[in-house]
């Protein structure tokens, strides 16, 4: 088996001391917590960082809380966790609907949504997850905490805006009050079971009195980061949904992205698919929203 | 007389004594994680190997740098091709008769190409030392499209060999009459051509290819661990190669965690681990990681192949297939001598044909070398996908259903033996009735009003059909060897005086079952209880000479050698026995476990009486030996030739072009079954990778040769979800000239699904997208393409 | 560095480098070399063993990540000289070839029955998804499962 390249180590005891280790070793330190992004790539000998700050004992981390108007989520919550939430289920299915897609449930049980975050994979799902869900992400830094929100979180392929010195400690998704109906939906085609998404589109959508209030659509796999499909949020908020605007959706989703060639598709399928997975996305989404409606 | 079998439960099931389904054996030891694979192994003092591997794909070695390695604490010795020259171990031959280099000397010729040995105190340091060696290449351009590597300008490969013009791995070979061809061509009703690839596949079994070799130069024995499929011809070969004595060489497989001839060639970590335990004389161990595996160990198929079908009267009377084969590198393809295309001629298929005209070429490429692996039985899973296809192909064409076309072109029943038209006989079959077996598990025609009801709802629905007749058990002496030794295998019996029993076997389990199977036939022979049978296998020291487990020839070939000499030891019996009742042999008649006198059956003598006798001192009959053990070599008239009807049912996703196999139906007829068990569980394997190979299994190249394939995240193999709940069907029809009748089945699978997946996907876009063919790997990205019309094949 | 881990109920103790992987920690105590490894990229589930009676990819585990927490390997399957059903069921079922899979793969169903006591056969498929077996075909693991469910169930009315 291929093995990592040697490598200092620490268990982090509180937040503050694992973000006082990274500033300590000025760009040379990474966090890791289920490591299943990170170990992979240390094996392979394309990431090598010189010292590793395992978190994994930061239960203070691990959590699915419901506030007035937020759910907010530990960095270090599992993938497994937030598959079989409850709270999550019922104001968020588009998170259970990819984790369930996400890896394998072995590798579920270990890796965390902030793992995945700031592994920054373009074909990550829960980067899209969190963008149509108009998510912010809460950073510490030693001089504090910034919020940011998902459009600036990405730079680019493996690429965050979580500096040397910073961790990725909360991710808030918006509840709205009363009246609103709330969907969402995750949909992935894969070559195979457990591999990551030829492409993928997450939809969250807030409907009153029949119409869409908001909107979010995001698409992974098919940029250089998550795709934010703001031109089909502006063609279906304030509007009725409709099967002929899903169709237009889809359309404009199919242009908007800009999907690579690789070994799981060319360009034109993945652009193709990418549409097809907006629109039967919006179909779900709008569909759990009407159900819930009042 | 029965004993439980130790460290299993449930006793209370009936344990057949003979063929039946008999719980496994060799389950004890690997259900409580306490098998003994190769990586299990440590020896006192034993280092680590790691090999250091070229990232170009065609590349000249300006120059090596170990000096920083060689630094590197723990890390005892650096090899490169420079030490191995002089041991004459730079380069090796293989089974093709080419010659592959260890180490990698003048040039790197394909992408992963072994360059350098380090040998230090743990893997990780080995590996360690990998990363600090400098090589400096010039790179060349790459060959990596097999049809372009005969092009005049294409870049010359091989320029290691005397007399080497071009990228030519192994001239045109044929079967067949052309011109008979020809003129059956001219005269049919319908032409049909294809342009058919089977891409290249990895077996890939779960554990990786590895060696401990242990030198001890003060008595000058090697011994080596090993999981390899043919212990005794690699004994052979390192003889030969390493210039050692041959019976100071001992190999011991112990477990092998999969082989599906991954572990049949010889590969340069075994010849670096053997060159470094001499020169050390302390054991090494060298185990290779998956993506090692993936990149350079031995290939599946890559057949590039042209296929003419041609039918006169609703008949199949013609088939014409030429091909180029893409062997890597270096030829490194396992065959018999005399067949350097394997069996691909058997392509003929299960046809009444009037002619056929087959011709294979085969070409270097900068790639890894291999070609027959991956339970192909020596090319015949390339052989049955090309005629599988073609037959499709034609029923397209005719707007027939391809179940009738097969029907009415069947051999007969009576036509067995059957000679085809490239030099087969095939010893027995019923194809009509396996077929309609098949179709009767399927219910093919509420399938069938199933399709039309949901194309008329837009959905899409194939049905795919694939029959097969294959032949295994290579081979009889007269036409066949490896390396110039006969495929022929040896079975040793013992019947200890308490009546217990061993068989010393040559073939090499990889999962098959052999220490169940093979103490079955013995009992069924003699009577006494499997689990009184001790199979002794993958220990060339203690084992008759043999070529192995592959081809499926476990079967056919060592489970015909058990037979034969349990039949000689029981004949020995009954001289014995005969002896002890005071009668004479012809007096006496059997039933399991013991000879009794005709008539009499009360007077008789159990077969471990008879064995105490025997190593007693009471008078033996005249002229014979005491105690009861038995030796023979088996050499197989022929091959054995199973058969099978498959269908397919796969719905595609209409927008994502997604593949799901719903149901696959394969009915096996295999001759004789010692295990049904055990047969089954080889066809679920089988078909498992068939589905693999047909919707996602690829190894595949960029332009500059660079290996896309390298790990389980792009090498893609089925897991549970995409495997249906596979039905399965038999007939029996038992091989004439096999001792049990048995034919084996190994292999089976492999052969006859890919084609009916392929044939239902098409079967599926056919009148909705007008697709009349498609290549593997039947990926998403593929299928869609196929339904725009813009099928490509694969890279 | 010099680390302690509890694999099945007894302390391992051994001086280790941060990047040991737990899977070559365990493997390299005496008696545990059931739990095997078949890839770079954690896909292929060889390597499943238990944390806290949850599977993980022991491969993709540093051994000091698994200190404070408990391992279970496949050793600990058989107590006092009796199989687990899950165990049984794979022998029972046929549900093995090579072998190689097989602890990833007994250890991984083993986890689900304790979470899930009467698992459907897609949820069974589901729970192994993160393994690969190359020779069996998976249906006959399937099956296996279900065995040992069906024993589990039969055996937990009679304690009744």
């Amino acid at each position: 088996m291929q093995t990592p390249a040697p490598f200092g180590y620490e268990r982090a005891t509180s937040v503050d001391g694992a973000i006082a280790s990274l500033v300590a070793h000025d760009g040379d330190a990474r966090i890791i917590a289920g490591g299943h992004s990170l170990l992979p790539m240390m094996k392979l000998r394309l990431a090598n960082p010189e010292h590793l700050i395992d978190i994994n004992d930061l239960d203070e981390l691990s959590y699915i809380t419901e506030t007035a108007d937020q759910i907010r989520i530990g960095a270090l919550t599992r993938h497994v966790e937030l598959q079989h939430s409850e709270l999550l289920a019922r104001y968020y299915p588009v998170v259970g609907d990819a984790e369930a897609v996400i890896a394998d449930p072995v590798v579920r049980n270990r890796g965390t949504i902030g793992g995945s975050l700031c592994q920054a994979d373009a074909a990550e799902d829960l980067s899209a997850v969190c963008s149509a869900c108009h998510a912010q992400v809460v950073i510490r830094g030693a001089d504090g905490e910034r919020v940011v929100g998902m459009d600036e979180f990405h730079l680019g392929p493996y690429m965050t805006v979580v500096g040397d010195g910073e961790m990725l400690t909360e991710i808030r998704l918006p509840l709205r009050a009363g009246g609103s109906g709330m969907g969402s939906a995750h949909e992935k085609t894969e070559r195979r079971a457990g591999d990551w998404a030829i492409a993928a589109a997450s939809v969250a959508v807030w409907i009153d009195g029949g119409t869409v209030a908001d909107i979010g659509i995001a698409l992974s796999a098919v940029g250089p980061t998550t795709v934010h499909v703001s031109r089909a949020e502006e063609l279906l908020r304030g509007a009725t949904p409709s099967e002929e605007l899903f169709e237009q959706a889809r359309a404009i989703a199919s242009e908007d992205c800009a999907p690579t060639a690789d070994g799981r598709g060319p360009v034109d399928y993945k652009r193709h698919l990418a549409g097809v997975m907006t629109q039967r996305a919006l179909r779900r989404a709008t569909a759990r929203a009407l159900t819930q409606e009042a | 007389m029965a004993t439980t079998a130790p460290n299993l439960p449930s006793p209370e099931q009936e344990r057949p004594i003979g063929f039946g389904r008999l719980k496994r054996k060799e389950d004890a030891r690997f259900i409580r994680g306490q098998g003994t694979y190769l990586d299990d192994i440590r020896l006192p003092g034993m280092v680590h190997g790691a090999i250091l591997r070229s990232p170009y794909a065609h590349a000249r070695i300006v120059s090596i740098d170990t000096s920083e390695a060689l630094a590197l604490p723990g890390v005892a010795a650096v090899v490169t091709a420079k030490d191995l020259e002089t041991l004459g171990l730079a380069w090796m031959p293989t089974i093709s008769y080419d010659t592959q280099a260890v180490l990698a000397g003048d040039k790197v010729r394909f992408q992963g190409q072994e360059v350098a040995f380090v040998i230090a105190t743990d893997e990780y340091i080995a590996r360690d030392g990998c990363a600090l060696i400098d090589v400096e290449y010039e790179p060349l351009p790459a060959v990596v499209n097999a049809r372009k590597a005969l092009d005049p300008d294409a870049p010359l490969i091989r320029d290691d060999k005397d007399g080497q013009v071009d990228n030519l791995a192994s001239p045109t070979w044929e079967a067949g009459d052309e011109e008979a061809t020809d003129r059956v061509f001219a005269e049919a009703d319908v032409v049909v051509k294809r342009d058919i690839i089977y891409p290249r596949c990895h077996p890939a079994p779960l554990e990786t290819c590895g060696m401990i070799a242990d030198f001890n130069p003060k008595t000058g024995q090697l011994d080596i661990y090993n999981g390899n499929q043919a212990p005794n011809v690699h004994r052979t070969v390192y003889a030969h190669v390493a210039g050692l004595a041959e019976h100071m060489i001992r190999i011991r497989c112990n477990d092998i965690g999969g082989g599906f001839g991954n572990k049949v060639p010889v590969y340069p970590g075994y010849v670096c681990a053997i060159a470094g335990s001499i020169v050390a004389g302390v054991p090494v161990k060298w185990i290779e990681d998956r993506s090692e595996n993936l990149m350079s160990t031995g290939f599946a198929r890559d057949y590039i192949m042209h296929g003419e079908i041609c039918a006169k009267d609703g008949k199949i009377t013609g088939l014409r297939v030429d091909v180029i084969a893409d062997h890597g590198a270096f030829d490194s393809t396992a065959q018999p001598t005399k067949f350097p295309a394997g069996f691909f001629h058997i392509c003929c298929g299960s046809y009444d044909l009037e002619a056929a005209h087959v011709k294979v070429k085969a070409v270097y490429t900068n790639k890894a070398p291999g070609g027959v692996a991956y339970r192909c039985s020596f090319r015949i899973t390339e052989a049955v996908y090309l005629v599988e296809r073609m037959v499709h192909a034609l029923a397209l064409e005719t707007g027939e259903d391809e179940i009738d076309l097969r029907m009415r072109s069947f051999i007969r029943p009576e036509q067995f033996p059957y000679e085809t038209t490239t030099g087969w006989t095939f010893d027995s079959g019923n194809y009509a009735e396996t077929m309609k077996v098949a179709m009767e598990i399927a219910g093919y025609d509420e399938l069938r009003r199933e399709q039309a009801e949901k194309r008329a709802r837009g959905e899409l629905m194939g049905i795919g059909v694939s029959f097969f007749t294959e032949g295994v058990g290579a081979g009889p002496r007269k036409h066949m060897d490896i390396l110039g030794m006969s495929m022929n295998d040896g079975a040793d019996l013992r019947v200890h005086p308490s009546g217990k029993a061993m068989v010393s076997i040559s073939a090499q389990t990889q999962g098959q079952g052999h220490e169940t199977t093979f103490a079955q036939i013995v009992a069924e022979e003699l009577g006494i209880p499997p689990e009184d049978i001790q199979v002794r296998h993958g220990d060339t020291d203690r084992t008759p000479y043999g070529l192995g487990t592959y081809g499926s020839r476990s079967t056919p070939v060592s489970g015909a050698a058990v037979a034969v000499v349990s039949r000689k030891l029981r004949d020995k019996a009954r001289l014995i026995a005969a002896t002890m009742l005071e009668t004479r042999p012809e007096d006496l008649a059997w039933e399991k476990g013991r000879w009794f006198v005709k008539g009499d059956a009360e007077q008789g003598a159990l077969i471990e009486e008879i064995a105490a006798y025997a190593y007693s001192g009471a008078p033996m009959p005249e002229g014979l030996e005491g105690g009861l053990d038995s030796q023979v070599i088996y050499d197989p008239p022929n091959l054995t030739y199973p058969y099978g009807a498959y269908i397919a049912v796969v719905d595609i996703d209409p927008e994502t072009a997604q593949v799901t196999v719903r149901r696959f139906i394969a009915v096996d007829d295999c001759g004789v079954r010692i295990n049904p068990m055990i047969v089954d569980g080889q066809i679920h394997g089988g078909l498992a990778e068939g589905i693999g190979i047909a919707l996602m299994e690829l190894i595949s190249f960029d332009e500059e040769g660079n290996c896309l394939n390298s790990s389980f995240m792009d090498y893609l193999i089925p897991t549970a979800l995409e495997c249906p709940d596979f039905e399965l069907g038999e007939t029996v029809t038992p091989c004439p000239h096999h001792p049990l009748g048995a034919k084996g089945v190994g292999e089976s699978p492999n052969v006859g699904s890919p084609p009916a997946i392929v044939n239902a996907v098409i079967d599926a876009l056919h009148q909705t997208h007008g697709v009349d063919h498609i290549d593997m790997p039947c990926t998403p990205a593929r299928v869609w393409r196929a339904m725009q019309g813009n099928a490509e094949p694969p890279q | 560095m010099e680390i302690t881990i509890t694999i099945n109920g007894t302390e391992v103790s051994r001086d280790v480098e941060p990047r040991t992987l737990l899977i070559h920690f365990i493997r390299d105590t005496p008696g545990l070399t059931g739990t095997h490894w078949g890839c770079d990229t954690s896909n292929c589930g060889a390597c499943v063993v238990l944390m806290d009676g949850t599977p993980i990819k022991s491969c993709t585990t540093l051994a000091a990540m698994a200190v404070g927490h408990e391992i279970a390997t496949v050793e600990s399957l058989e107590v006092d000289g009796r199989l687990d059903p899950i165990q049984q069921g794979f022998h029972e079922l046929h549900a093995l070839h090579c072998g190689f899979c097989t602890p990833g793969m007994l250890m991984t169903t083993r986890a689900l029955l304790d979470e899930n006591p009467d698992p459907s056969d897609h949820e069974i498929r589901t729970a192994i998804s993160g393994a690969i077996c190359r020779c069996t075909g998976y249906k006959n693991i399937v099956a296996a499962v279900r065995w040992a469910a069906d024993h589990e169930a039969a055996t937990k009315q009679e304690a009744r």
